[in-house]
């Protein structure tokens, strides 16, 4: 029996980061909020009005293209694409077509993974979104919002090198973390930041020619993408066993049917008549532009997870959890350094069990954590040294992000201090020991798994003050003697 | 004042109000009775904004007698070209497709008029977007040369030029893709300047052919024509193709004489289709520059002959996009028996645009069509290259070209409105300037044997409209050549 594999391209649209939208100053930040209320008339498509391109949505695409190792055109060209629909104003979207900004990149999936070549990078406008009720009223024909219409957009298109739905994912994840770190783009998929179309075909394995592709539409998760591309090939393939030809065609995925369904086929197809954009100027590659954009550009997340498993001990996962956000990455490298050495990973507990936790609580992002990155350092060092239970860390955690107090103080304040004092402790121990007669003959047996108890009755007598580590040692010599 | 204000060119009414000799109210009254008597003839206007314009002039009056310093053009009434958008007032571009549409935004253009404390009078006639030579493809009916009422004033700014033409406005404001406002300059015996592209801003003016539109002024005189100019010329960050360039002075000297000026007369604009009168009246202009002073040489424009079929390649083809967005969705004209989208396209762009509009919008949808864009679109691109070319080499060598602005004086209503191309031909003159983006105006120049006038077009590199409307200055001045309709040619009332 032959065996298929799949060959998949991916058209990501990113939303770019900007306050406003490409050719005019409305404001971006129109998602949710009343129809219409981000529009005047260079996005509404007033007779007379122009286009004048936005500098920022060009520094924000320019740092996704460099992120994404691509060449930097000198010259692009805006170009005119037309088709009527009534979410596009102007009847056509002010794209790049021949002459897109950048070309050539590539995206590594993971550590020592695969490598996916990005064919090319262009800026576009978004169009703006037809409504066919209001909440639970319905409506006589559509209505539309122009609040989108006009938001910038970046489009990358990868080449036709993956191979698996998970390869897929993999893509989607990186490109998703890349563009969030160099803060091109939000990529809130919920928000329609980060939509993809994906080109899927099949060929026998080993085969050197393309088969005919379909590009699937309408696929908004990660997971979406996965499923789809999926049960495309399973298609596919049935087609071809059948001794059917697969066809050039747009399909949509229903996700609650689990399938695609044709939408239209290549003769269906727009003629959109591209041609250069007379309203805008080319688009120049300004040099000190492009050079300060270069020395501005941060360590891309790979990197930064290979730096921080090597030089400071994290696990991979921990590097993989810190690394997912820049600005959390950010936090605890500030943390780290302000924490004693070999502290690093104590660090990285506490901000990926506590820390995350009271941010997905608060639903804050990690530069709006009411905690100086500092002082979590602090509080490691505290752990570390032995000042401080876990127990208590948590304690403190929780004050600290009430109080934004330095940890030091509030251990102090609070008389958290882990007690060490070999007199106190062993009067603890006495009276465990003396209460609690089956543990402490059961341990002496060599039930090892009895000292729990024990020290858990220690534990309690000390309020949890009491250095667990040391308190194990005297509960042994006490039962031995 | 004692004087017909309606005589007075915008120079000497904006000193007239600024000094205090007539109130920018009287000003407005006298050109409001002006149309009154003269537009139930010639129809120039399509809006009058009678009241608004009264209240603008009211407004320069009072700011007068607080002591506030007036603009340029204070109490200067001044007709707008209807593809020109004013906020609050209907902007139709003579279109069914946008009959009752109001402005939402004042154009640049616009903005800095009122800046300079002008008075809008209204909104002028024009062939449907633009498109056409002869203001005949209006839809809202025809617009009559007040020199002989039974021919065309010119297109597609025919509105505009029969309105200053017949003293009904000071000035006014039309624009240029192929000739529109040179060639109704001509036909009116008025002064038209088609800036260099980029020297106005289009923001606000409806877009035809974005990378051949220019807005310009027509004017009595010369110098009325420069203070316009200089008015609403100057870079606008609200249009990207706007060129980073001062705005030109309001006074431009006229020069005594024209010694050192080397104008180009181009062979390719004398031949045959030129009518022999114009050819005379030209030579005849040529000799006066000469007498000033100026040395004449024949330079060549070899590649003038593709000017016309490369026009009507690249202006449809961005009209084609540039016209899409009527669709009956946002504004303008509806079909409200459509009942499917296809149908809301169709029937309201089948029964919003005109002939014309249709069969412009028609040869850019073909010309930028899969398949046809290199032989087409893509080619028209190269040979306006060498257009370009051709004067880049021309101005090596000359100053100024000068040469007929239209091949005829103003024809005859209906003469070819059933012969396109007859039509086109009208524009053959004009047309290499837009393509090559340089700067270029009519100024009248004579009358024919049966009293129609005639327009010298003078053409210079890109942003050198000092010296062209220098040498059109001192052309003027020798020439006494300011005339209107009906009485003998005059120097302007300064």
């Amino acid at each position: 029996m032959t065996k298929y594999e799949m060959v998949v391209g991916l058209e990501v649209h990113c939303q770019l980061a900007t306050r406003t939208k490409l050719f005019c100053g409305c404001g971006t930040d129109g998602y949710g909020e009343t129809p219409n209320s981000r529009i005047c008339p260079v996005c509404t498509a007033q007779p007379g009005s122009l286009p004048v391109l936005n500098a920022k949505a060009v520094e924000l695409a320019f740092r996704a293209a460099l992120a994404l190792e691509c060449r930097l055109n000198p010259v692009s060209v805006f170009a005119r694409k037309n088709y009527f629909y009534p979410d596009l104003p102007k009847a056509y979207q002010i794209s790049q077509y021949d002459k897109p900004f950048s070309e050539h990149g590539r995206l590594r999936l993971s550590e020592g993974g695969k490598t996916v070549g990005i064919t090319r990078i262009h800026l576009e406008e978004d169009a703006g979104k037809l409504l066919h009720d209001l909440g639970a009223l319905k409506i006589d024909g559509s209505l539309v919002d122009l609040n989108r219409a006009g938001v910038p957009l970046i489009e990358i298109v990868s080449e036709p090198d993956i191979r698996t739905g998970d390869e897929a994912h993999a893509y989607l994840a990186a490109l998703k973390e890349v563009l969030q770190y160099v803060g091109a783009s939000r990529c809130d998929m919920e928000k329609g930041e980060m939509r993809c179309d994906a080109n899927v075909s099949v060929r026998p394995e080993g085969a050197q020619r393309f088969g005919t592709r379909a590009e699937i539409k309408n696929l908004n998760s990660f997971k979406n993408v996965k499923d789809a591309i999926d049960h495309e090939f399973h298609r596919q393939v049935a087609v071809v066993e059948s001794g059917g030809r697969v066809v050039q065609e747009t399909r949509l995925w229903d996700a609650a049917k689990g399938e695609t369904r044709s939408m239209r086929s290549k003769e269906d197809a727009h003629d959109y008549r591209y041609f250069p954009d007379p309203d805008l100027p080319p688009l120049v590659a300004d040099e000190s532009l492009v050079a300060r954009l270069k020395a501005e550009m941060p360590e891309l997340p790979a990197a930064r997870r290979a730096r921080l498993t090597a030089q400071l001990g994290l696990t991979a996962y921990d590097a993989e959890v810190l690394t997912g956000d820049r600005a959390l990455a950010d936090f605890f490298e500030t943390a780290a350094a302000a924490a004693p050495k070999g502290a690093a990973k104590t660090v990285a507990n506490l901000l990926s069990t506590e820390m995350l936790a009271r941010l997905n609580a608060e639903s804050l992002p990690p530069s709006q954590a009411p905690i100086a990155p500092e002082h979590l350092g602090r509080l490691a060092g505290l752990v570390v040294a032995g000042t401080l239970s876990s127990k208590g860390a948590k304690d403190v955690f929780a004050r600290m992000w009430q109080t934004r107090k330095d940890p030091v103080e509030l251990v102090s304040e609070l008389g958290l201090a882990q007690v060490s004092d070999d007199g106190a402790l062993r009067e603890w121990v006495r009276q465990a020991v003396a209460s609690n007669p089956k543990a402490a003959a059961d341990l002496k047996g060599g039930k090892d798994a009895a000292i729990g108890s024990l020290v858990g009755a220690v534990m309690k007598l000390s309020g949890g003050k009491a250095n667990p580590a040391a308190v194990r040692g005297l509960i042994k010599e006490a039962v031995q003697s | 004042m004692s004087e017909d204000l309606t005589r007075l060119s915008a120079v000497r009414l904006a000193r007239a109000v600024r000094d205090g000799e007539a109130s920018a109210e009287d000003v407005v009254r006298a050109h409001l009775r002006r149309i009154e008597d003269k537009d139930p003839q010639i129809k120039a206007f399509l809006t009058l904004t009678a009241d608004a314009a009264l209240s603008q002039a009211r407004a320069v009056d009072e700011k007068r007698r607080r002591g506030a310093t007036l603009g340029a053009l204070a109490g200067v009434p001044v007709a707008i070209k209807d593809n020109i958008q004013v906020a609050g007032v209907e902007t139709t571009c003579a279109s069914r497709m946008l009959k009752g549409h109001v402005a939402a935004y004042d154009a640049t253009c616009v903005a800095r008029l009122k800046a300079a404390d002008a008075v809008l009078l209204g909104k002028t006639n024009l062939d449907e977007f633009a498109m056409g030579s002869s203001t005949e493809n209006s839809a809202f009916g025809r617009t009559a040369n007040p020199w002989d009422l039974s021919r065309v004033p010119g297109g597609s700014s025919g509105g505009s030029a029969a309105a200053v033409a017949a003293r009904m406005a000071p000035l006014a404001l039309g624009s240029d893709t192929g000739g529109s406002i040179r060639q109704p300059a001509a036909f009116c015996g008025v002064v038209g300047l088609k800036p260099t592209y980029g020297r106005v801003s289009r923001y606000g003016l409806v877009a035809f052919a974005s990378s051949l539109d220019q807005v310009g002024p027509f004017a009595g005189t010369v110098e009325d024509a420069a203070l316009a100019f200089s008015v609403v010329a100057g870079h606008d960050p609200m249009d990207a193709t706007s060129a980073r360039r001062p705005a030109p002075p309001a006074r431009i000297p006229v020069p005594a004489d024209l010694k050192g000026v080397r104008v180009g007369l181009p062979r390719e604009y004398f031949v045959e289709g030129l009518d022999p009168e114009v050819e005379r009246a030209i030579r005849s202009a040529v000799e006066t520059l000469k007498s000033l002073g100026a040395t004449i040489k024949e330079v060549g424009l070899p590649h003038t002959k593709h000017a016309i079929s490369t026009y009507y390649i690249i202006a449809p083809s961005e009209a084609s996009a540039n016209l899409a967005r009527f669709d009956g969705v946002r504004y303008g004209f509806v079909d409200r028996g459509a009942k499917t989208l296809e149908e809301v396209y169709e029937f309201t762009r089948g029964a919003g645009f005109g002939p014309e509009v249709k069969r412009r919008i028609m040869l850019g949808t073909y010309a930028l069509s899969s398949g046809y864009y290199d032989a087409y679109y893509a080619k028209a691109q190269r040979a306006r290259t060498l257009i370009a070319r051709d004067f880049r080499d021309a101005f090596a060598e000359v100053d100024l070209i000068a040469g007929p602005t239209a091949p005829t004086a103003a024809f005859r209503f209906g003469e070819k409105t059933d012969d396109p191309v007859a039509m086109y031909l009208s524009d053959v003159f004009t047309i290499p300037s837009n393509l090559a983006g340089n700067a270029s105006l009519s100024v009248p120049c004579g009358l024919t044997a049966g009293g129609l006038p005639l327009g010298l077009q003078l053409i210079a590199d890109a942003f050198q409209e000092e010296r062209l409307l220098a040498v059109a200055g001192a052309f003027e001045a020798a020439r006494a050549c300011l005339f209107w309709p009906g009485e003998s040619p005059g120097n302007p009332s300064k």
